[in-house]
């Protein structure tokens, strides 16, 4: 858990890029990150979840049947800046590799920090989908990425 | 036509005799000559197998990368419940107790066994180490990665899970586990080339039934294999999209 976490609980109308909106209720609670696991994800061009291993439906506390067919951004914090998400689609529609510490929301409304990586997935010269991998950062880095991220949410 | 054979090198030492049991009943099911080829270096391997020496390999996830986007192998089959896990592992009376005690200057005692060492990079990374402030010495083997840990020339030390249960228990006796990788879905597999390629139905029908009489229950055995599960080419494609998210 974080040294600056209040368990504070706060109700958010979180505002996605395709013009949706939800009600989230946010808790301000860290899950620890596992050592040793990799929360993997599959969507499809879209963003549609396709698949999820198991550390992903125990750290978001969806279950599967939740996460499959869900948007990624079902995951996105309020405390995310739109502007990361944008670099993130941007690298991955040159069909680049994309990393960057993003913090996610649980469906519980406690967050959990992670390293994210994202490659397109290429099958006989077309793109098929999106390939997850998260795995647990420093606490160096995600001190670095909330300064960053308040930073650019203030400009937002 | 003989083809050729080879086995990723992290084979535990004890399973080169099933091997060799597997290349005969190889030839013996299929009808055809099958050269085994056993390397202990993977660069030694990895060059021969640019060399497109090889039609059949048993090989690590990093490998399989190439041999498939590359050289054009496809995946048969993988080991019943045996993904490559990394353990990484300190001397048992070491002060360490979880990855973030570790401090830059560490000392790390690897492989050139790709998959085991990026997997253990990565474990080190919640700790903000990486290749440029840790001091990493590659060994020939995990015994003598194990040896180096033991008698105080290396902090960490990087180990397949399966080669690491498989040390002595006097050796695993004087080390403890700081942590282990819990990814599952990441595996060895038999993938088969270009050349062999009209084969495949009957490999993979003669692979997924071996389990069923006597000698090829028998020559799994002695690999350390319980059964092979069916692969097929997006299980392989997956897999490798994987491999590639942890390679920077």
């Amino acid at each position: 858990m974080s040294e600056q976490d209040t368990g504070e609980m706060r109700t958010v109308e979180i505002a996605y890029f395709d013009g949706t909106k939800r009600t989230a209720a946010i808790v301000d609670r860290e899950v620890p990150y596992p050592d040793g696991k990799l929360i993997v994800s599959r969507t499809d061009p879209q963003g549609v979840i396709t698949h999820a291993n198991q550390a992903f439906i125990d750290m978001s506390g969806y279950c599967e049947s939740e996460l499959i067919g869900a948007k990624h951004y079902i995951l996105r914090h309020p405390d995310m800046p739109a502007v990361a998400f944008k670099d993130l689609w941007d690298t991955i529609g040159r069909g680049e590799k994309w990393n960057g510490y993003v913090k996610n929301l649980c469906k519980d409304g406690s967050y959990y920090w992670v390293k994210a990586t994202v490659i397109p997935n290429i099958r006989n010269g077309q793109l098929v989908g999106y390939t997850s991998v998260r795995r647990k950062p420093s606490r160096r880095k995600i001190e670095e990425s909330e300064v960053l991220y308040k930073t650019l949410l203030a400009e937002e | 036509m003989t083809f050729n054979l080879s086995v990723s090198p992290d084979f535990a030492p004890d399973h080169i005799s099933g091997w060799y049991f597997f290349n005969t009943w190889l030839q013996r099911t299929l009808d055809i000559g099958i050269h085994l080829e056993l390397y202990d270096s993977f660069e030694a391997q990895r060059k021969d197998i640019r060399a497109d020496k090889f039609d059949l390999i048993y090989a690590n996830p990093y490998d399989a990368s190439m041999l498939v986007r590359e050289l054009g192998f496809q995946a048969v089959a993988k080991p019943a419940s045996q993904p490559d896990e990394t353990i990484i592992a300190v001397n048992a009376e070491s002060d360490f107790h979880s990855v973030e005690d570790l401090t830059v200057g560490c000392r790390v005692a690897t492989t050139d066994d790709p998959d085991v060492h990026t997997m253990g990079m990565i474990m080190l990374e919640s700790a903000d180490l990486d290749s440029s402030n840790v001091e990493i010495k590659q060994h020939s083997s995990y015994v003598v990665g194990a040896k180096n840990l033991l008698n105080g020339d290396a902090d960490v030390g990087f180990f397949l899970k399966d080669a690491y249960e498989e040390l002595s228990e006097l050796i695993r006796s004087r080390m403890r586990v700081l942590v282990g990788s819990e990814i599952s879905v990441v595996h060895h597999s038999l993938l088969v080339g270009p050349r062999m390629a009209e084969y495949i139905p009957a490999l993979q029908t003669a692979l997924l039934t071996m389990q069923d009489d006597e000698k090829g229950k028998g020559v799994l055995e002695s690999m350390g294999i319980t059964s092979w599960e069916p692969m097929d080419a997006e299980q392989t494609e997956f897999m490798i999209d994987l491999i590639d998210t942890l390679i920077d």
